[in-house]
C-alpha cells in the first residue's frame, strides 16, 4: 500500500551541462496527491530538475522512478511516460498554428490514439474547468498571458496525467493575471492532483504545498512542510532566501 | 499574296498570328516544368530538412549515431553539389551522362523535370532548415512534453508554422524556376525560350519575337507572384475569433465533474 502511494522517486539525480554541474545529486520522493513546491534562488537548478523529471533534459546520472520502476528501463519509448507526467511551461508554449481546442486535442489523438470525438470531449471538460471553454476557436496569439497559461494547463490535463509539472507557471505573467492561474492550480490541488511546482509565489506555496523543497546551488538545502520552512527553517540559507521575500511583503 | 509587315508592331502581330500556338505551347511547358519542379523540390526540401533536424540523444548507440552521421553527410553533399553547380551544366550532365554511363535513354522532358526538381530541392533544403530553426524551441519542447515524437512534432506543429515563414522563399524559387527553365533549351526541351528561338529563326526577327517572349515570361511570373501573395494571406487565417458559449449541460457528451474533486468548504 505504501509502495502505491509513492508515485515518483528521484535518486541521486545529477545533471551536467558541459563541465558545469547544475544538479549535484538530488534525492526526493513524491506521494500521490502531494503538491511539492520547489523554491530557490535563480540559477539554483530548479527548472533543470523539473525538466529532468520529464526527460526534456537527459539526466547525466541518477534514477527517476515512476510508481516504483525506473523510467528509463521500463519505458523504451518515453512518449507513454510523458503522457502520465504533464508539463506546463513558463512561456506557455502553446502551438501557435492551432486553435485552443486543437491544442488540447492533438496530443490525445496523436499520442494516446483516441478518436477525435472522445478527445474533443475530454478537451472540453478541462477547458471548461479552467474557464476557457468559450475560447475554443481562438488562436494563442489572440489570448492574454493568463488565458494562454490556463489553456496550457488544460492541454496538459487533457492527457489525464498522474503528475503535473509546472515550471514557473506565473513568472511570465502580469501581476493581475497571476491570480487566475493560481486559482486554477489551487483547484487542481484541492481535487487531489499530484503536482510539482517550481514557483516564486511564496504565498501559494505556503497555502497549498504539502511539501516545500528549497534548492540551492544544485542540492536540496532543506525539505519540509510549509509550516516549518516558512516559520522555522533550520538551514540559514533558507532563512536568508525567504527573508528577501518577507521584506518585499 | 499578303503583304509582309513593315513596322515593329505589325511584325509582333504577324508573328503572334503565325506562331501563337508555338508560344502558348512553350509557355505551358515552361509553367509545367516550373510548377512541378518547384513542388517536387519542396517535397525534397522538407524531407531533407526534417531528416537533418532529427535530434540525436547522447545516449543512443554508436551504430545508430554513425548511421545518422552518414545520412546527414550524404544530404549535405547533395545540397552542396547541386547548389554549387549551374543548372545548365547539371542538365547536360544528367541528360547525356545517364545515356552514356547508365544507358538510360530518358526523354529531354523527363531530364528537365529531374534537373529542376533536384536543383530546387537543394535550395529548398536550406530554406526549410532555416524555417525550422526560426520556430521557437519551446514549440518542440511542448510537443515532446506531451509525448509526440520527432515526425509527429514536425508534421503537426513545426512544419505548418515553418511553411508560413518560408512561403516568400518558395515564391522566389517558383519565379526563379519559371525564368531559369530556359536553360533547358540546351537539351532541347521545348519550353518557351526554345520555341521562341525556333520562331525567331524563320524570319530572322529576333527582337520582335523575344519582345513577345519577354512579355509572356513577365505575365507568368507576375501572376504567380500575386497568386502566392493571396495564398499567404489565406494561410494567416482569420484575424478575429468567435466566442462560443459553452454550456456543458447541452454538450451531447454531457458534463462530468472532475472525478477526484473533493468538496470545498
Amino acid at each position: 500500500m505504501d509502495e502505491q502511494k509513492n508515485i515518483l522517486e528521484i535518486k541521486e539525480l545529477k545533471k551536467k551541462f558541459g563541465e558545469r554541474e547544475i544538479l549535484k545529486g538530488i534525492n526526493f520522493s513524491v506521494n500521490k496527491g502531494d503538491v511539492v513546491c520547489i523554491i530557490g534562488p535563480s540559477g539554483s537548478g530548479k527548472s533543470t530538475l523539473i525538466r529532468c523529471i520529464n526527460f526534456l533534459e537527459t539526466p547525466t546520472s541518477g534514477e527517476i522512478c515512476y510508481k516504483g520502476e525506473d523510467v528509463l528501463k521500463k519505458y523504451k519509448d518515453l512518449a507513454l511516460y510523458r503522457t502520465k507526467v504533464g508539463m506546463v511551461f513558463q512561456q506557455f508554449n502553446l502551438f501557435n498554428n492551432m486553435t485552443v481546442l486543437e491544442n488540447c486535442v492533438v496530443g490525445q489523438v496523436k499520442v494516446l490514439k483516441k478518436d477525435h470525438e472522445a478527445a474533443r470531449q475530454t478537451a472540453m471538460k478541462y477547458l471548461y474547468y479552467v474557464g476557457m471553454a468559450d475560447y475554443i476557436n481562438a488562436k494563442p496569439n489572440q489570448l492574454s498571458g493568463g488565458q494562454k497559461q490556463r489553456v496550457a494547463i488544460a492541454r496538459a490535463m487533457a492527457l489525464e496525467p498522474e503528475i503535473l509539472l509546472l515550471d514557473e507557471p506565473t513568472s511570465a505573467l502580469d501581476s493581475e493575471m497571476v491570480g487566475e492561474v493560481l486559482n486554477v492550480m489551487r483547484e487542481l490541488a484541492n481535487a487531489g492532483l499530484t503536482m510539482i511546482v517550481v514557483t516564486h509565489e511564496m504565498a501559494f506555496a505556503r497555502e497549498v504545498a504539502s511539501k516545500v523543497v528549497f534548492i540551492d546551488q544544485g542540492v536540496i538545502a532543506e525539505e519540509a512542510t510549509p509550516e516549518i520552512i516558512f516559520k522555522n527553517p533550520s538551514n540559514p540559507r533558507t532563512k536568508e532566501f525567504l527573508s528577501r521575500f518577507n521584506q518585499n511583503n | 499574296m499578303t503583304t509582309m509587315p513593315t513596322t515593329f508592331f505589325e511584325w509582333v502581330f504577324f508573328l503572334l498570328q503565325q506562331y501563337g500556338g508555338l508560344f502558348v505551347k512553350g509557355a505551358l511547358v515552361t509553367l509545367l516544368l516550373a510548377l512541378i519542379g518547384t513542388f517536387v523540390g519542396c517535397i525534397i526540401g522538407f524531407v531533407v530538412g526534417i531528416i537533418q533536424t532529427i535530434p540525436v540523444d547522447p545516449n543512443t548507440g554508436t551504430v545508430k549515431k554513425s548511421f545518422y552521421r552518414c545520412v546527414r553527410w550524404l544530404l549535405d553533399a547533395y545540397v552542396e553539389v547541386f547548389r554549387g553547380t549551374p543548372m545548365i551544366v547539371q542538365a547536360m550532365v544528367v541528360y547525356y551522362g545517364s545515356m552514356s554511363i547508365f544507358n538510360i535513354d530518358m526523354s529531354a522532358m523527363f531530364a528537365g523535370f529531374l534537373v529542376v526538381s533536384i536543383n530546387t530541392g537543394a535550395y529548398m533544403a536550406e530554406t526549410v532548415r532555416g524555417g525550422i530553426n526560426s520556430i521557437d524551441p519551446g514549440q518542440t519542447e511542448a510537443a515532446t512534453a506531451i509525448g509526440m515524437n520527432h515526425f509527429q512534432t514536425m508534421r503537426s506543429v513545426i512544419i505548418p508554422q515553418a511553411l508560413r515563414n518560408i512561403m516568400p522563399q518558395i515564391g522566389n524559387n517558383l519565379i526563379i524556376n519559371i525564368k531559369d527553365t530556359s536553360v533547358l533549351n540546351v537539351i532541347s526541351v521545348t519550353e518557351l525560350y526554345f520555341s521562341s528561338k525556333s520562331a525567331a529563326g524563320v524570319y530572322y526577327k529576333y527582337f520582335e519575337v523575344f519582345f513577345i517572349t519577354c512579355v509572356i515570361y513577365f505575365v507568368m511570373t507576375f501572376t504567380v507572384s500575386r497568386f502566392l501573395r493571396w495564398v499567404e494571406g489565406r494561410m494567416a487565417g482569420p484575424r478575429d475569433y468567435q466566442l462560443v458559449t459553452y454550456d456543458p449541460m447541452q454538450d451531447p457528451c454531457g458534463h462530468f465533474p472532475m472525478p477526484t474533486r473533493k468538496e470545498q468548504d
